[in-house]
């Protein structure tokens, strides 16, 4: 279990991390997910000893680290760009960490051998790194990280200099050898769909600040609040008031005018400002002509505007009038849609997500 | 015919000419080692080894190599004991007045040896200590330093910190790291800058020439030395030692250092 404490960090002037409370269960594996540049290897480096906290503390299994030089720390660390010792072959890379932990000699062969099968790399002891392709060199130093039975496993970008194919194999690899080991893990990642897919919990951050941390599901449908939705997934966004609330339903009023009906339990109040999000994918898009309202659902006419064939989907843009579009992600079950084309697309209630937009002072 | 009075073939007899006004000399001094006559002329009477023999029963002139060989090997060593670990300080960490004390460190470079050598034997002088072989050994690593300095730091900055960071996580401490990292993928900047300091200490004249004594004369002061009597043809054969002596010792060692690092980058 990690623990971070009223942590906070400062470089000069410039913070990279404000102060933050976060909790990392044991055996969890725990994604830090921003854009670059919003302190989460920061984060994860201060974790590891390699950056010092200008405030707060950090506890692995409730012994606060905080003083701890990084080589006592026992932690395994994975990096962007493996950093495997050039200079020494794969075994002497692996067996590394070993030598400092008193490991007797003829015990060291043995971890580093079944650390090289649990990556399933077996007999590549005698090689050099450059005899590696990229996604075989992170895996050593998946391997290097993991025979010292580390307390924490963290890793800074591990799969972003891999090729895009090779990326998801590694990425299971990754999630697969995580369980079986039961290893508490701490994953930066900036690919949401790396952190939605292997992870027990996100934590969202921007410019220093934790956004949201919550399992992945609640993170994706239900996003604390504008970045999040925006930065996970492709979301529209329309801005409207609360007109009336009955139990989960909620009535608001867009600034185009129309009505729309939101299920989203919470202390919606009349009057009161609010942004809706509908990912792109919960909407569903039929020929005006051929379409009949369901219960339950919202919808809107429009044209199509634009479209892009992606091969499992189709990206379309949806003029909806009021300067209002849509962006609509159809997997194809319904038919392919032409430029021009007017279309009624509907949304079920429940995928109405409602966000508090903060109350603008009237204009004077 | 219009070919060969194309701008390329001008170009190329150009660099030819070049490296002709470059060598020349060095190619006459290499020959005319060989030369048996006193007075060199072109062509050579015959073929000999006459100057090396009485070069090589020369006492003065052993004693001159000798003392340069031992003095250029200390200052190698040296100026890389004390070049090393401040480059890392350069590179690895900061510190206030971090800039001023590199420039510092690097301006024997820019400042004339005349002036350097001058200096430091007022230096010497206001300490009261007579000029020695460690008035020598200080001045050489002076003037090498910054060499030494700018080899390492390059490489420095190409060592990305991961490996280091990734040994730490691991267990090393910063001293195991050192050894075990940074030293081995720092070695090539390291037996160059040893080499470096090693040939310019080899053939420096103008500032040893102030702190040389007679007792510690290097090979160049004593050349320098001999011409002021007479040109001795033994300067010849000398002259092709030196040559032999520092054209192969760096492509030896860049030789080995391909050979025995593995890695690196």
């Amino acid at each position: 279990m990690v623990r971070f404490r009223g942590i906070r960090k400062s470089f000069g002037k410039a913070v990279a991390v404000a102060p933050t409370d976060l909790d990392i269960e044991e055996g969890h594996l725990v994604t830090l997910l921003g854009p670059s540049g919003c302190g989460k290897t920061t984060l994860l480096r201060m974790v590891a000893g390699l950056e010092t906290p200008t405030d707060g503390d950090i506890f692995i299994r409730d012994k606060r680290i905080n003083d701890t030089p990084v080589h006592q720390r026992n932690l395994g660390m994975i990096f962007q760009n493996y950093a495997l010792f050039p200079h020494k072959t794969i075994y002497d890379n692996v067996a590394f960490g070993l030598k400092y932990r008193n490991v007797p000699r003829e015990e060291i062969r043995g971890k580093v051998g079944r650390a090289l099968e649990m990556v399933r790399l077996p007999g590549v002891e005698n090689r050099m790194p450059a005899q590696l392709s990229g996604g075989q060199q992170q895996r050593i130093a998946l391997a290097r990280a993991i025979v010292i039975e580390p307390d924490v496993l963290l890793m800074d970008e591990p799969l972003s200099a891999l090729d895009e194919n090779l990326r998801e194999e590694m990425r299971r690899e990754i999630d697969n050898l995580q369980r079986i080991l039961g290893v508490t893990t701490i994953f930066v990642t900036h690919d949401q769909r790396e952190a939605l897919s292997m992870s027990d919990k996100i934590v969202v951050i921007k410019a220093g600040v934790i956004q949201q941390v919550g399992d992945p599901e609640t993170v994706y449908n239900r996003p604390a609040n504008h970045f999040v939705a925006d930065f996970l997934g492709h979301s529209n966004f329309v801005a409207g008031r609360v007109e009336e609330r009955r139990g989960d339903l909620v009535m608001v009023r867009l600034d185009s005018g129309f009505l729309l009906r939101a299920e989203h339990p919470g202390q919606w109040r009349a009057g009161q400002k609010v942004e809706v999000v509908i990912r792109a994918q919960r909407f569903e898009a039929f020929l005006k002509a051929d379409y009949q309202a369901e219960d339950g659902v919202n919808y809107f006419e429009g044209t199509i505007k634009d479209r892009s064939y992606m091969g499992g989907e189709v990206n379309y843009f949806i003029d909806i009038g009021h300067k209002e579009e849509l962006h609509v992600i159809s997997m194809m079950r319904s038919r392919f849609f032409q430029v021009g084309d007017v279309v009624s697309v509907q949304v079920a209630r429940r995928h109405c997500h409602l966000l508090a937009l903060p109350e603008e002072k009237e204009p004077a | 015919m219009k070919r060969f009075f194309s701008g390329w073939s001008l170009i190329r007899l150009y660099t030819i000419l070049v490296y002709v006004f470059l060598f020349a000399p060095i190619v006459a001094v290499i020959i005319l080692s060989f030369n048996p006559e006193q007075f060199g002329s072109f062509p050579m009477k015959g073929f000999s080894f006459r100057w090396y023999v009485k070069l090589a029963q020369n006492d003065s002139i052993l004693h001159a190599f000798k003392n340069s060989m031992i003095l250029g090997s200390l200052t190698a060593l040296l100026v890389t004991t004390i070049g090393v670990p401040a480059a890392m300080a350069f590179v690895r960490y900061e510190f206030p007045g971090k800039n001023a004390l590199n420039t510092l460190l690097l301006t024997p470079i820019m400042i004339p040896e005349v002036v350097l050598g001058v200096a430091l034997l007022l230096f010497i002088r206001w300490l009261q200590q007579p000029k020695s072989f460690l008035l020598l050994l200080i001045g050489h690593v002076v003037i090498t330093l910054p060499y030494v300095l700018l080899v390492v730091q390059a490489r420095l900055v190409g060592i990305r910190r991961e490996y280091e960071e990734a040994a730490m996580t691991l267990g090393a401490n910063a001293f195991h790291t050192f050894r075990e990292v940074t030293l081995p993928l720092l070695m090539p900047a390291i037996l160059a800058g040893m080499l470096f300091a090693f040939t310019i200490s080899f053939d420096d004249v103008t500032a040893t020439l102030f702190w040389a004594t007679a007792h510690n004369q290097t090979v160049p002061v004593k050349i320098f030395g001999m011409l002021r009597n007479s040109i001795s043809p033994e300067i010849n054969a000398l002259g092709t030692v030196m040559i032999a002596l520092t054209v192969s010792v760096p492509l030896l060692a860049g030789y080995l250092s391909r050979r025995f690092s593995r890695g690196g980058s």
